[in-house]
């Protein structure tokens, strides 16, 4: 219930920034029409472009929310181990189920079920930053050079972060956390 | 149409087809779940995109690139890095405005460093990453996060 209002509220102070940045827009059109054309073809393009692709990216993120739970998540992380398992954190983070703090209590449950902690990290981090829809729209912006380029990288970069923060933290230093 | 917006519809009709033989009811509330999605982020996108058209309209080209351009340097990196760890947009939206700035002569390495601190880390949620992960992980990761970004950055600006 509570989070339903905080929803609505943002919601509402959304629609309040959108009519001032319109105001905001009418008034800087009325005062340099000149730029009138730039600023409205530059917008209404990108407004297309994501309005063909967003129904869609927003329906697999709903499918996968609702196919996917979050206790299968947990079951098939605790399961494996080694570099199968930083890989497997990468791929189920990278389904898109929720926000960034859905994963935390999930993250705290697996390391608590003794996963390793750069499996952790890697997860934490796919799920913030590698989701499958997510891509489709980097795609359709950036290219998909850009977009395949960085997914290879941030895959790379974030295992070598987890075995990094691995070594940094000791087990029991987790355990006396959670 | 271009062909990433044929795929993508595709791709998630064959996905709701699928979902539906296997069972409707879930799928009903997928999409529930789904329009309620695109409802509540329809206004944030409508922002960013008057946003965008306002930036290209505007804002020559040369004041961009001269701040996050090729010709900027490490220190633009370092304000795009900035930018993207203290901003809080759904990284859905950062991709059509790194568009916009890449147009607009922001350099290949700015705008990769961009999307990844933006993704990446999140002072918003980090008080409740420290409560629920403790404070050595969550500063952790969220550090070296916001390095790795700048090296991921780099080498796309060098390779591409």
């Amino acid at each position: 219930m509570r989070k339903d209002k905080v929803k609505s509220k943002k919601i509402k102070q959304d629609i309040l920034i959108l009519f001032l940045i319109l105001f905001i827009t009418i008034i800087v059109i009325l005062s340099f029409p000149d730029k009138k054309e730039k600023i409205i073809t530059n917008g209404w393009n990108f407004f297309v472009e994501m309005i063909l692709i967003l129904p869609a990216v927003m329906i697999l993120t709903g499918l996968f929310n609702v196919f996917i739970s979050k206790e299968n998540i947990v079951k098939y992380l605790g399961k494996t181990a080694g570099l199968k398992a930083i890989m497997f954190g990468i791929i189920m983070g990278s389904l898109p189920t929720g926000p960034l703090y859905v994963a935390f209590p999930l993250a705290a449950a697996l390391l608590k079920k003794g996963a390793r902690i750069s499996c952790i990290i890697a997860f934490l981090s796919a799920w913030a930053c590698i989701k499958i829809p997510q891509e489709m729209v980097e795609i359709q912006f950036l290219g998909i050079k850009f977009m395949a380029l960085r997914l290879i990288l941030t895959i790379i970069f974030v295992i070598i972060m987890g075995l990094i923060i691995e070594k940094l933290i000791e087990r029991r230093e987790i355990n006396a956390n959670i | 149409m271009n062909k990433t917006t044929i795929f993508i519809n595709a791709f998630a009709l064959l996905c709701l087809i699928v979902a539906f033989l296997r069972d409707k009811e879930k799928t009903r509330q997928a999409i529930k779940i789904a329009v309620k999605s695109f409802v509540r982020i329809l206004p944030t996108i409508i922002i960013i995109i008057m946003l965008i058209g306002l930036l290209m309209g505007l804002v020559p080209q040369k004041h961009i690139s001269k701040i996050i351009g090729e010709q900027a340097g490490i220190m633009g990196v370092f304000i795009v890095a900035i930018m993207g760890t203290f901003l809080h947009i759904p990284s859905l939206i950062s991709f059509p405005l790194a568009a916009s700035l890449l147009k607009n002569g922001a350099s290949l390495t700015s705008v990769a460093v961009f999307i990844t601190t933006l993704t990446m880390i999140g002072i918003v949620t980090l008080p409740l990453e420290i409560k629920i992960l403790g404070k050595k992980m969550a500063i952790l990761r969220n550090l070296l996060s916001f390095i790795i970004a700048i090296i991921i950055g780099i080498i796309i600006g060098a390779i591409l």
